[in-house]
């Protein structure tokens, strides 16, 4: 029986208290405990979260273990404060058999820095074509609850109400990567002004839009659990609060870098900056802002696309679309979810980082934050640090961050995983 | 003048004025030889790297760099931009190990240029990238309107009208026309189907219109674009003939013209879509003019980055 004492933490930013941690399980919450643990953590001054869940992590293993391994993404989110991320399925091979996703599921465990849950494709290789065999992902030792041909949007309006309609089996989720292709063919960067000057290839607000728009009332339609990836735009925002209005059992998310970066980025033809969806206005930005805070948009994702070096340092449009996020995401929703005297609203932030994205994935053992009898997945945030971002110093095994030489609010001091620390005093244990 | 040639909008009015005379006094200076050389360059080496199959633009380049004594590569290196091969950075650092004084480069990626500007230590032209600029384009065809208009040295383009019609979406010619004109004191319009302007061209330093009769009676220039054929397919227009009823320059629409309106064409044509063969062919047309102001505009724009002061 290992025991660990977390001393004079504050659990969402509340009254210090010291919390015990017995084999795995929270056990004990008090203003003062006397025990004789094992570890002792000094809590003073930070701020107590549940473990964070990203519900939309690029590992790339299998297949491109050169960009990213699990080992290195699970150091990455450990580091941002993560004990569970969602493993995107367009690896290679695509997760799109209970084999691959138990293999990633596997490996994770074995790892034992951050739980991986696979995110099982929706259709065979992402082709878009025939279901992939969801149920038999559902019942691997994976368990396998969230969906997604991220990436590609699963665009045939029949299939995708078949795929909505038939994870209800097993209380599944549908993520869409809302993006109409025959209206984004060649896209290079948002649709704008900017994109006609710089000669390159829009992909326009309305691509993502009428996706969201369509998938809601099919939703709706069959009763299903929906969730929307990385909203960009300020209409995909009145979207879906006019769908959850209606009662649509619909969820959305936001990446870091679309509540912090814009469009004017591309003028440096940067490849760094190349996303899709794309960043988006300056307008686009601050509706993403306004709906994390007021709850239209449910969590904050990061899409953590690692690349290597190779295929961003090239041409824009022959880059590949991503980057990374795990080790900021946490800074910039505190960014975002601090008001103009600098208050943090830390309940907002535990739900949009933690509690909420494990209910869409229906991951029992996480998000429950710091009470009795609850597995100890904590991340304890010291808001007073900042970090400068540099690319090389990353966990990830790749380095394209857009947030370069930017200095970031807060650092994850300790993350533990089921009590057992991931991260200690900043620096990842393995 | 700056390092690089990237953009029209690089140039100030006083820069571009220079770019002008400068070759206009290359031209003169030529005039009579009979070795059309000058030793400006020598020892001096120009690459040009073409990702993309553009003889006209190649050989333009490759002439003006030799008549100015320069040491010319051409690098052809099409079709290995997207595919994994050397990737342009690689390309780049080759480059700069061999001593490229200048670099040309023509590719279908928009933006390109300014990579390569930022990888090596010599000047960059862009001779056209993607669908975002060719500044020389523009360069050669300020400096046809500025003759024909019977314009001289030190002068600029103030209140000549042009107007640009055709494919402005995917257009470089239009787009750095449209900002070097500006620059340069034009009036310019642009006249396509709603469908090959580019969004935001409300903000753009120019008028715009759907409609090519209402235009030409006012214009001093008008510039046609070459329509890609591959265009019709994805349904910009219905079809080539509707495109030509309604955008080309036939030889009733250029009576409409005034007389001293000239017609101008980047090359290649498609002859019987944007413009009919007799207006290509006609008084008005510069269309071989351009070709050869582009020699001179090219020397220009080599010698007053490498070379000369201005
Ligand atoms: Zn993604």
């Amino acid at each position: 029986m290992t025991t660990t004492l977390i001393q004079q933490v504050h659990p969402l930013g509340g009254e210090a208290v010291d919390v015990l941690i017995t084999d795995a399980v929270i056990s004990q919450i008090a203003p003062s405990i006397d025990a004789d643990a094992d570890v002792v953590i000094d809590g003073t001054g930070l701020i107590g979260l549940p473990g964070l869940v990203d519900l939309h992590t690029h590992l790339r293993e299998p297949g491109r273990e050169d960009a990213e391994t699990i080992e290195t993404g699970s150091r990455a989110a450990a580091l941002g404060g993560y004990t569970a991320v969602h493993a995107m399925a367009n690896t290679d091979p695509v997760a799109d058999t209970a084999g691959v996703v138990e293999q990633v599921y596997n490996t994770g465990r074995e790892i034992g820095l951050v739980d991986v849950i696979p995110v099982g494709a929706v259709t065979v290789g992402l082709g878009g074509q025939q279901l992939a065999e969801l149920g038999a992902m559902a019942d691997s030792a994976a368990r396998v609850r969230v969906f997604s041909d991220d990436g590609v949007c699963v665009s045939d309006p029949s299939l995708m109400r078949r795929a909505l309609e038939y994870v209800k089996a097993f209380d599944g989720v549908i993520a869409q990567h809302a993006e109409e292709p025959r209206l984004t063919v060649g896209a290079q960067m948002n649709e704008s002004e900017l994109s006609g000057k710089l000669g390159l290839t829009g992909w326009p607000a309305v691509a993502e839009e009428s996706i969201i728009a369509r998938d809601c009332l099919l939703a709706e339609h069959v009763g299903s659990r929906l969730h929307i990836c990385h909203l960009s735009t300020a209409g995909s925002v009145e979207i879906i609060r006019w769908a959850k209005s209606r009662g649509v059992n619909v969820t959305a998310e936001v990446t870091p870098h679309h509540l912090l970066l814009t469009e004017q980025l591309a003028e440096t033809y940067d490849p760094i900056y190349k996303v899709n969806p794309p960043l988006r206005r300056a307008e686009d930005v601050d509706a993403l802002r306004a709906a994390l805070k007021d709850g239209t948009i449910d969590i904050v994702a990061t899409d953590h696309a690692p690349h290597a070096a190779e295929d961003k340092q090239c041409e824009w449009s022959a880059a590949r679309p991503g980057m990374l996020g795990l080790e900021q995401a946490l800074s910039i929703t505190i960014m975002t979810l601090s008001n103009e005297a600098g208050e943090v609203d830390w309940e907002r932030v535990a739900a949009v980082t933690s509690t909420v994205a494990a209910q869409i994935g229906r991951l029992a053992e996480h998000g429950q934050g710091i009470v009795v009898g609850a597995p100890a997945n904590i991340t304890l945030l010291d808001p007073t640090a900042s970090v400068v971002v540099s690319g090389t110093e990353l966990a990830s095994k790749s380095h394209n961050t857009p947030y370069e030489g930017l200095e970031l609010p807060g650092r994850v001091k300790y993350t533990l995983l089921r009590g057992e620390l991931t991260v200690k005093n900043g620096q990842a244990v393995r | 003048m700056k390092r690089h040639l990237l953009s029209a909008a690089d140039l100030s009015r006083d820069e571009a004025i220079a770019v002008l005379d400068t070759a206009e006094q290359i031209e003169t200076s030529l005039q009579g030889r009979e070795v059309k050389k000058l030793p400006t360059l020598r020892g001096r080496t120009v690459v040009n790297l073409f990702y993309e199959d553009s003889t006209r633009t190649r050989i333009s380049f490759e002439l003006a760099a030799k008549r100015l004594s320069a040491d010319v590569l051409n690098f052809s290196a099409k079709g290995s931009s997207v595919s994994k091969g050397e990737s342009l950075k690689d390309t780049a650092l080759t480059l700069q190990a061999m001593g490229a004084d200048a670099v040309v480069i023509r590719h279908n990626a928009s933006g390109s240029p300014w990579q390569l500007a930022s990888w090596i230590d010599g000047s960059v032209v862009n001779a056209g990238d993607g669908t975002h600029e060719h500044p020389t384009q523009a360069l050669l065809d300020a400096f046809t309107m500025r003759k024909r208009a019977g314009r001289g040295v030190g002068d600029g383009l103030d209140g000549l009208k042009v107007t640009v019609v055709g494919d402005v979406l995917h257009s470089r010619v239009a787009r750095s026309n449209v900002l070097l004109l500006r620059t340069l004191g034009a009036e310019v319009t642009l006249v396509a189907p709603p469908t090959l302007l580019p969004v935001g061209i409300e903000t753009w330093p120019c008028a715009f219109g759907y409609d090519l009769d209402q235009a030409l009676p006012d214009a001093d220039v008008v510039m046609m674009l070459r329509v890609q054929r591959e265009r019709m397919n994805a349904s910009y227009f219905p079809t080539e003939r509707e495109y030509a009823r309604r955008y080309g320059l036939d030889a009733a629409r250029a009576g409409s013209l005034a007389p001293q309106a000239i017609v101008m064409h980047p090359g290649p044509m498609n002859r019987g879509m944007e413009i009919a063969a007799e207006v290509a062919d006609s008084a008005r047309s510069t269309v071989v003019e351009q070709v050869a102001n582009g020699v001179s505009v090219r020397m220009a724009v080599l010698y007053l980055l490498l070379g000369g002061a201005a």
